[in-house]
């Protein structure tokens, strides 16, 4: 008896949660209208057959329950009824699988005017990349990717030539048009999902994968990578834009070209040095950082860091956030090296710096190995950084510059601009450190470490 | 007729001393508890493990022990655990081994010493498994799929010694599980006794068969995937590894694929989720036609579904892949195989619960986890539906919207089923009833808990929630509700787990003290209920096998005394009230 209410119940509330649900579909941004009403039409047919078998199940636990006098009746077969069962399920199956499979066959053909756009996966980052003014995508391979090109674009490939980059986490999309990506992964599975797209699909290195969708709505959406890809996973958020199409293409017509890249010229340390001396009055004279003006050491980090650091100050990513008092003091600074020579010159002659040496920390360094565990995968076994990994070099950075910074990512101090996508994904990363002690031993841990070699950047 | 020479002369092999009787021992019953101990101990693992990964989803951060690799770890050891090690195994090797000779009059296994070397494999391949939590870097947290090539790189947790002691534990368990298998099928087809033809067995001994012909078939594609993969980790070929940039290196690997290692993974894994229904569905017609007095509902039918439904397992793998990479168009012939397997599946729901229609229905302790399972199986069947129709994968896939299907489904249901054959049978094993009052508190909480559970995970996914995600923080489009409910998730799914421990108890109390069993406390008509002696010896029959007359469902015969008639009672040995009516019957 008891159990014929209590499956009742269950049966009640289970059609109750699914109506008064607020966690259901995000709000639609795409074409794919047609899958929700898929989703739907499914939650029809299998919501009456739910209600409607253990409806049944319900009335027979209560009907035939063991009473005295009550006999089973023998009947081991009923052809007929077993006949229209079948019959109704098969066509219920039908009624769902033929709107789905119709639906599919829209999605495995992109129409004929979607533009291509190509997105990168790796560890736990997302890049991009679009066909330029001949509409093709150069040839990449994976084994052509360095430092200089980070995509694997072939250079010979006149094609590769005008595609445009895009070294960030952010992709813009134009309004209601087809949009054909192509998927591809440098190491490992990754996924492309933006929930209110409905579409995803995998990352996979050694082949190209894709899906296609039309964003019909302007706005901000979160990207997803929802395929298990190692320890970052959680925090390899990316983001996709939606805008007019004028917008869009302002926004493209600023992003750089492969042969742009290729063009760059390195900086002159000597010119350099006179636009250091600036910099030299907190950061001290060879770099070696000043705890009493706050400022970090700057010898021996990587230049690439030190450059996208300088960019994120020029354009108020970094140091605009509440409490970074010390951060919006760089701004000014940063703004007297605006042009992209003068940057390098500076760069070239910080980069010629020699290392100073190591401060001293105090700390448990077998708790701080255990927790450098999550660090080690994008920062390195010792800590050198990697810039694949768009990873800093960790090793030599001073204790108290090394806790502030954890502190400020966990409280969102760094990391909370929204363009400031690797500081955003340090703010997820940092979570696991759970006490000052945590941060303490971290430090001295790190602290310890001493790359091999001091590799330069440029 | 099938009568082996080697069961006439099994009296003269009786163990005598306590290492022959209870360690090495070569008797299919004591080998059965032997599996069912370790895999329910290394359930228990996988259990806590759940715990711990539910409280860093319910209360993120709070937990200085769980960080983003442990979690990591914690979620594919459990995955594991359950599928392979404790679900595979308990139904197996535990209930497959203790029942099938029982079932169908053997006296023993066809090879009782490979029997003895499957249960000290498989332990052996539980300890590697669990080994693996000591070793540097812990065990592998690539999630249960291990797929490549995250699963064997760094920035994976295990990427050293986890994985290769996870690989190396599969090829043992599946050495294991095929001396078990090829007993399980061996015997079954050969040590029937007498008058137990093919469609007198009983369904459970059906499903067993069945799934095991499958297990045999598709526990190899993971074998070679397994060997293929440590290959590739330690030798350096590239089966599964295309050219890579691993933390800004690159790899020696080259051509290799990594989605080939899906279709392997998964013509493995999609059979492997039938290998574990199919004997759930098997035990739990006949725990169903037992309690409610009253036949199973079509058995030729039910028979025919096992068969149809192990078929087609074999060609729906892909629906895990829809979006792998893969080309889409086999999108059109999976969705289509996978939608056409619910009909098979559908009906055996009908025709359980026009089991129960117009019976007399028990609602004994097993009894009542059957009927959960009957509620809980509808619910996961049901949404398989969602995942298998292709494009509405495309929302779904790798939300917690499979991770509550499949909990539903290939978690929850079996449980249940496990849990109502432990109770039914345990007074057949131990020769004491498990406690009913524990029984029911066990089942209540286990039902609304854990359905309390899985539910809401189905609609976290409809929302967007990705699955193996350490923390939620920093997204836009997930409100902060979904928080609260993970929260309560987490609560209940913590309930649950502790709840199991009634059961534990109930077990050593009722093995201690219980009350004890009567030789036939259900009134149930299948051969292991008639042995001479309760709980059966070594050689389960005495002097003499039983011989079989009727198939196992002659419940509620009109115009017999009892409302059930054994298998092994001849027409002319049934007490009749009346003899017109049950000559009219028997046609």
């Amino acid at each position: 008896m008891a159990i014929a209410i209590i499956i009742l119940l269950l049966i009640i509330g289970t059609v109750i949660f699914h109506f008064i649900s607020p966690w259901y579909f995000t709000p639609l941004a795409s074409n794919w209208s047609a899958i929700d009403n898929t989703v739907e039409l499914t939650f029809w047919i299998t919501g009456i057959v739910f209600v409607a078998v253990n409806l049944f199940l319900v009335y027979v636990l209560f009907r035939y329950r063991s009473r005295p006098g009550l006999k089973a009746e023998y009947e081991p077969e009923n052809k007929k009824l077993e006949g229209w069962l079948t019959l109704a399920t098969t066509i219920g199956i039908a009624a769902m699988l033929a709107p789905g499979l119709y639906v599919w066959g829209q999605f495995v053909k992109p129409p004929d005017n979607a533009i291509q756009v190509e997105a990168v996966g790796q560890q736990w980052h997302w890049s991009y990349r679009f066909p330029g003014e001949d509409g093709v995508l150069g040839k990449v391979d994976t084994r052509l990717v360095r430092e200089d090109n980070p995509f694997g674009i072939d250079p010979t490939d006149p094609a590769g030539q005008d595609d445009i980059l895009i070294f960030s986490n952010e992709l813009v999309l134009p309004l209601d048009q087809p949009v054909k990506m192509l998927l591809r992964s440098k190491d490992v599975l990754h996924n492309f999902t933006v929930p209110q797209f409905r579409v995803k699909m995998d990352m996979v290195p050694g082949i190209s994968s894709f899906l296609w969708f039309t964003p019909t709505r302007t706005g901000v959406f979160d990207l997803m990578c929802e395929e298990l890809c190692g320890i970052g996973h959680y925090a390899m958020r990316g983001r996709v834009v939606v805008k007019e199409p004028d917008e869009f293409k302002r926004w493209l017509a600023r992003q750089v070209t492969f042969a742009q890249t290729q063009s760059r010229s390195a900086g002159d340390a000597a010119l350099g040095r006179a636009q250091y001396m600036v910099c030299a009055a907190c950061h001290g004279p060879q770099g070696e950082g000043n705890e009493g003006l706050h400022a970090p050491r700057l010898a021996g980090q990587d230049l690439w860091y030190l450059q996208r650091q300088l960019k994120n100050y020029q354009h108020g990513v970094r140091g605009t956030t509440e409490g970074d008092v010390f951060g919006g003091q760089m701004i000014a600074m940063a703004n007297l090296v605006s042009d992209e020579q003068s940057m390098q010159h500076l760069l070239a002659y910080i980069g010629s710096l020699p290392e100073p040496a190591r401060a001293k920390a105090d700390g448990d360094l077998r708790r701080g190995q255990q927790l450098y565990r999550n660090c080690m995968h994008c920062h390195g076994e010792q800590a050198e950084g990697s810039f694949h990994m768009n990873a800093p070099r960790l090793a030599g950075l001073e204790p108290w510059y090394l806790s502030r910074q954890i502190v400020y990512f966990r409280d969102r101090v760094r990391g909370g601009h929204p363009d400031d996508f690797y500081g955003a994904q340090m703010s997820l990363l940092v979570q696991s450190l759970r006490s000052e002690e945590d941060i303490d031993d971290l430090v001295a841990y790190i602290n310890s470490l001493q790359p091999a070699q001091l590799a330069r950047r440029d | 007729m099938t009568q082996t020479a080697i069961a006439e002369h099994a009296d003269e092999h009786h163990p005598t001393s306590f290492v022959s009787k209870y360690i090495w021992s070569q008797d299919h019953k004591v080998i059965a508890i032997q599996y069912s101990i370790t895999a329910i101990f290394v359930g228990l693992v996988a259990l806590v493990l759940s715990g711990l990964m539910r409280l860093q989803l319910g209360f993120p951060d709070q937990f200085s022990f769980i960080n983003p690799e442990s979690y990591l770890q914690f979620v594919t050891m459990h995955g594991m655990i359950m599928v392979v090690y404790l679900l595979t195994a308990l139904l197996l090797g535990g209930f497959g081994n203790y029942l099938i000779p029982l079932m169908i009059g053997a006296r023993d296994m066809v090879f009782p010493l490979l029997n003895m070397l499957s249960y000290w494999t498989y332990l052996l391949s539980v300890i590697v498994l669990l080994a693996s939590f000591f070793v540097p870097g812990g065990p592998t947290g690539a999630g249960w799929t291990l797929y490549p090539p995250q699963a064997i790189l760094p920035g994976t947790p295990g990427a050293d010694w986890g994985i290769l002691l996870m690989l190396i534990s599969l090829g043992i368990f599946i050495v294991a599980f095929t001396m078990g298998g090829l007993n399980y099928v061996c015997t079954i087809l050969q040590a029937r006794t007498k008058g137990m033809t093919l469609m007198r067995m009983p369904l459970t001994i059906w499903g067993i068969f069945v799934a095991t012909v499958m297990g045999l078939l598709a526990f190899p594609a993971l074998l070679v995937s397994a060997i293929m993969m440590m290959m590739d980790k330690v030798v350096g070929t590239s089966f599964f590894m295309p050219a890579i940039i691993s933390m800004g290196e690159t790899l020696d690997h080259t051509g290799g694929s990594p989605i080939l290692f899906q279709h392997l993974f998964w013509f493995f894994g999609h059979p492997e989720v039938y290998i574990v229904a199919l004997p759930a569905f098997g035990i739990v017609s006949d725990i169903l036609a037992t309690h409610a007095r009253k036949n199973i509902f079509g058995y030729r039918m039910m028979v025919w579904a096992i068969v149809v439904i192990g078929l087609l397992s074999f060609v729906v793998w892909a629906h895990h892949m829809y979006v792998s990479g893969m080309n889409p168009y086999f999108g059109f012939f999976f969705a289509t195989t996978t939608l056409i397997i619910a009909v098979p599946t559908a009906l055996k729901v009908y025709n359980w619960i026009l089991t129960l229609w117009k019976g007399n229905i028990q609602l004994t302790v097993p009894m009542l986890f059957a009927i959960g399972f009957i509620f809980t199986f509808i619910h996961g069947g049901l949404s398989g539906l969602f995942l298998g129709n292709v494009v509405i994968d495309l929302p779904l896939s790798d939300t917690y919207f499979v991770v509550g299907h499949f909990h539903m489904v290939m978690g929850l249901s079996p449980i249940l089923v496990l849990y109502a054959a432990l109770y039914h049978w345990f007074p057949k094993v131990t020769g004491r009833m498990l406690h009913t009052g524990l029984g029911k508190i066990h089942f209540w909480t286990t039902l609304v808990g854990a359905y309390s559970v899985f539910l809401p995970m189905h609609y976290l996914g409809i929302l967007g929630l990705p699955r193996r995600y350490f923390g939620m923080a920093g997204t836009d489009y997930i409100p902060e509700s979904a928080q609260l409910l993970n929260a309560n998730i987490t609560v209940a799914a913590i309930i649950v787990a502790v709840v199991q421990l009634v059961f534990i108890v109930n077990v050593i109390i009722s093995l201690r003290s219980g009350q004890k069993a009567p030789a036939n406390p259900w009134g149930a008509t299948t051969l292991e209920w008639q042995t001479p002696d309760n709980p059966p010896k070594h050689g389960n029959w005495g002097p003499e096998a039983p011989v079989v007359y009727r198939w196992a469902y002659d419940f509620s015969v009109p115009g017999a005394k009892d409302d059930f008639i054994p298998q092994n009672v001849p027409n002319s040995a049934v007490e009749v009230t009346d003899a017109a009516a049950f000559a009219e019957a028997g046609k």
